[in-house]
């Protein structure tokens, strides 16, 4: 039926132009003392699950104050990404645990 | 596996103020018992520092003291039981927990900026002589793998507090 693909057509149309590219959901572990990976690209609006396998409380920690997650022992916490940029991040506790986040607008 | 070594004599190297014992095999239950009683003493000095330091830094140092070895104490007891082990006491242990109950006293007896360095000095000198003992006695020494692993993960975290102590301790000056 021609009316029908029309309306599938336009549906798929509006779907296109009405969801925005879809945000990815970008996982970091946290395990041993050690962010991994220790490097990452990721987008504004992306999610990052911050899985911590350790026994120990951690934070992640922008030396720029961008963010600052608190990740419970054996605990995932996840945050949404707000801001471009390439962010030098690290562990309050720890300040030995240290990884970079780069983040494409 | 647990191997159990059987019965070793432990020397007391008492002359530096070091409780562990020279080249003496120690068994997975002896370390597990050091191991543990090395992070309570931690604690309950931190308990003490929590109670009495007046600097900030230190306060805040102390609570991480707290919860690091608080939270790998769990793990170590957590460990134990699944591995159906007894932690068992030895001349270490004893030395260790006889050393900090004199340091404890010691320490009660100060206050104010005084007890601070005091207590951030025997931080730096305490983790130094643990993390020397983990990394050329305890870990070598240990049969069980995920004892070895645990203890390894330990190093690198008491080392960390090692520098942390050594950072106050210089901001404390």
């Amino acid at each position: 039926m021609l009316s029908g693909r029309i309306a599938l057509v336009s549906l798929v149309v509006f779907t296109l132009v009405s969801v925005p590219a879809r945000a990815a959901t970008i996982r970091i572990v946290v395990e041993k003392l050690e962010f991994s990976p220790a490097a990452i690209t990721a987008k504004v609006g992306d999610t990052i699950e911050w899985v911590n396998k350790d026994a120990l409380a951690h934070t992640a920690t922008a030396r720029n104050g961008d963010f600052d997650v608190t990740l419970p022992p054996s605990k995932t916490v996840s945050s949404v990404l707000k801001k471009a940029g390439t962010v030098d991040y690290y562990c309050r506790f720890h300040p030995n645990m240290k990884a970079t986040l780069t983040i494409a607008p | 596996m647990f191997k159990p070594i059987g019965t070793t004599v432990v020397v007391l190297c008492l002359t530096s103020g070091v409780a562990f014992s020279q080249g003496a095999k120690l068994t997975d239950p002896q370390i597990a018992h050091i191991a543990y009683t090395a992070g309570e003493i931690d604690i309950k000095a931190a308990k003490q520092a929590l109670d009495k330091a007046s600097s900030k830094e230190v306060k805040e140092f102390a609570q991480g003291m707290v919860r690091d070895h608080e939270a790998v104490n769990k793990q170590a007891l957590d460990l134990v039981k699944k591995l159906k082990v007894t932690p068992e006491d030895n001349d270490t242990s004893r030395a260790l927990s006889k050393q900090a109950s004199e340091k404890l006293g010691e320490l009660g007896k100060l206050k104010g900026a005084a007890f601070d360095k005091a207590y951030v000095a025997n931080e730096v000198a305490y983790h130094k002589t643990v993390n020397g003992a983990l990394e050329t006695q305890l870990i070598p020494s240990a049969s069980n793998a995920e004892l070895k692993g645990l203890l390894q993960t330990g190093l690198k975290l008491f080392q960390g507090h090692e520098q942390h102590a050594e950072h106050v301790a210089a901001d404390l000056k």
